[in-house]
């Protein structure tokens, strides 16, 4: 499994408020809520986006609220992965049970810049800035958790 | 190696005789909850997973309260579904329109979680229970499908930090001005997958309702709980209360903590945090010069019983300032009904502030007090992100319910009178 696409950098903190306003969550349509990707910090990300596309963050990712909406909309909006140098951890949670990768890596998420091409490679860690050609290595998941991103998510896993 | 109290709880519920920090676990679960936002979403992974049926119709919680009375149509239709599936799989604690309250202050209130519990929630501020002596932590609808079928969930068992509170309060200050200095300290990742685990002489000087503010507010330094151990106070709350039978546990003397803070109490002061993160707190002092359009003291922090009762003791007989927007919103309709006993309902209303039903409304930027752009709000809520209460670019100010309300009366933010 792997991404290749461009980036989008964003600082430390970023909480599920701004991924997706509470003013939307009126419906769990992931398509419709998905419009609305990011729209409190950067109201260009959804028109930009492209499939496979990388987001990269600092400390914290994804703080705030339980919403599982959060990383289901950067799923659903294209989103390929998330890098950061730390995940909040009911976000981390809820990545892994909906089959949204993610990966923490201090160094690549501090010298990635936005909009470099970057590709990610899921099995091993290693993530490559192709515009700057510096390669990094994520930690990777445990292997009980692998197990869940293997059978598809949470509920399958559990159904095995 | 010694067990810390959530270590202890996590074992039991695991099965094992011991566990350490960073073991991974399947845990037995005693409560699975979830609201009107996050269980529709629940329902739909329950369903599309191929679940018949709930493992105990005992141990699962559904509580409209983030946009009810229904905001609009698209949340009505939520409530609907929670409402459907609660009648199809025969849920027992579901919570509507005139029962309901906001979650996390109605759970306890009506002995539904009780101390040596394990529970998750499909809400971040889950770990309010901490207060009762029980574990409990905030998960996504994925977690709370699986806990409705399974009865069990995954965990990392959780390093700690322990906070040895000294001392006792002065009398202007409550639980929120306790956990916005801790937060202020350690920062919003401070206790990131850690426990917060509160100890020392200082506990027993704190209410029910202090400790349960507290612990509602980890999440907000990234913590997976917080905890306080189990005393009189707690005794005397849980007694006659609960269904099930407490269980008390208790850190080993040995147990391992990542590090020790010491809190003076006496040493608090009226703190408020500002835009837009919790942890860019400051003494309430400082902050005279900042203009308020809104006051909202309610929430799952800070719409209890003794935080209308300090709202009460500051608005009574007084006016709120011209230009102010008061809003209370009592959490539960057990506190609702004790403040129109108890008179503060109409003494707020003499104030000129608003009294609503109990929703978590504007607290999330859902409705009942949106705000516009540019506009302030000083508010007993427990987040302050771009664009928690409306506008992107409107601001909240955290603050107890003892400095909110002294703040509705200038118009500007103001410390509680000491004495």
């Amino acid at each position: 499994m792997n991404t290749q696409g461009k980036v989008f950098k964003y600082p430390d903190n970023v909480d599920t408020d701004v991924i997706i306003p509470a003013r939307y969550l009126n419906t769990s349509d992931a398509q419709e809520l998905s419009k609305h990707c990011m729209e409190d910090i950067d109201s260009e990300y959804v028109k930009k986006v492209s499939k496979g596309d990388v987001m990269v963050a600092g400390w914290n990712f994804g703080c705030g609220s339980s919403r599982e909406h959060a990383p289901l909309v950067i799923k659903t909006c294209g989103t390929g992965c998330v890098i950061a140098k730390s995940f909040a951890r009911i976000f981390y949670r809820n990545a892994i049970n909906i089959g949204l990768p993610i990966l923490e890596c201090e160094t690549a998420a501090e010298e990635i810049n936005a909009g470099d091409e970057v590709s990610v490679d899921f099995d091993t860690g290693i993530i490559s800035d192709l515009t700057t050609g510096k390669t990094y290595k994520a930690e990777p998941f445990p292997e009980f958790i692998q197990n869940i991103i293997k059978a598809g998510g949470l509920l399958k896993s559990l159904k095995k | 190696m010694g067990m810390t109290m959530t270590q202890k709880i996590l074992a039991a519920h695991a099965g094992l005789e011991s566990v350490k920090a960073g073991q991974l676990i399947s845990a037995k679960l005693d409560l699975v909850l979830g609201n009107d936002i996050t269980t529709p979403v629940a329902v739909n992974e329950f369903n599309k997973a191929g679940f018949d049926c709930v493992f105990d119709k005992d141990r699962i919680a559904i509580v409209l309260d983030h946009f009810v009375p229904n905001k609009d149509i698209k949340a009505a239709e939520q409530s609907k579904q929670c409402r459907e599936f609660a009648c199809a799989h025969c849920v027992s604690h579901f919570y509507d329109v005139g029962k309901m309250g906001i979650e996390h202050a109605l759970l306890p209130e009506q002995g539904v979680v009780t101390a040596g519990d394990c529970i998750i929630g499909a809400d971040s501020h889950t770990c309010t229970y901490g207060a009762v002596g029980a574990f409990s932590t905030g998960v996504g609808s994925t977690d709370m499908a699986a806990g409705m079928a399974t009865g069990t969930a995954w965990f990392k068992v959780p390093a700690a930090i322990r906070f040895e509170l000294k001392n006792s309060l002065p009398k202007c200050c409550s639980g929120k001005d306790v956990i916005l200095t801790i937060i202020g300290m350690i920062g919003v990742d401070g206790a990131l997958y850690k426990s917060m685990e509160f100890t020392g002489d200082g506990v027993k000087s704190l209410s029910m309702d202090d400790r349960l503010c507290i612990c509602n507010m980890a999440i907000e330094a990234g913590a997976k709980n917080g905890i306080f151990p189990v005393d009189d106070v707690t005794r005397a709350y849980l007694s006659g209360r609960t269904e099930r039978e407490p269980v008390e546990f208790k850190a080993d003397p040995d147990a391992e903590y990542e590090k020790v803070v010491e809190i003076d109490l006496s040493k608090i002061v009226p703190t408020v945090s500002c835009p837009h993160l919790p942890e860019n707190t400051k003494p309430a002092s400082e902050l005279s010069d900042i203009k308020i359009d809104q006051v909202v003291i309610g929430s799952c922090t800070n719409g209890r019983i003794e935080d209308m009762e300090a709202s009460y003791k500051i608005l009574n007989g007084k006016k709120v300032a011209d230009g102010v927007r008061c809003i209370i919103i009592p959490a539960t309709m057990a506190i609702y009904k004790e403040c129109i006993e108890r008179g503060y309902i109409t003494a707020f209303i003499d104030a000129g502030a608003v009294v609503s039903t109990p929703t978590c409304g504007p607290c999330l930027g859902g409705y009942m007090g949106i705000l516009a752009e540019g506009e302030r709000c000083i508010a007993t809520t427990n987040r302050n992100f771009v664009g928690r209460m409306g506008h992107v670019k409107s601001e909240v100010y955290l603050a107890s319910p003892a400095t909110a309300a002294s703040s509705a009366l200038t118009g500007y933010i103001t410390a509680p009178k000491e004495d």
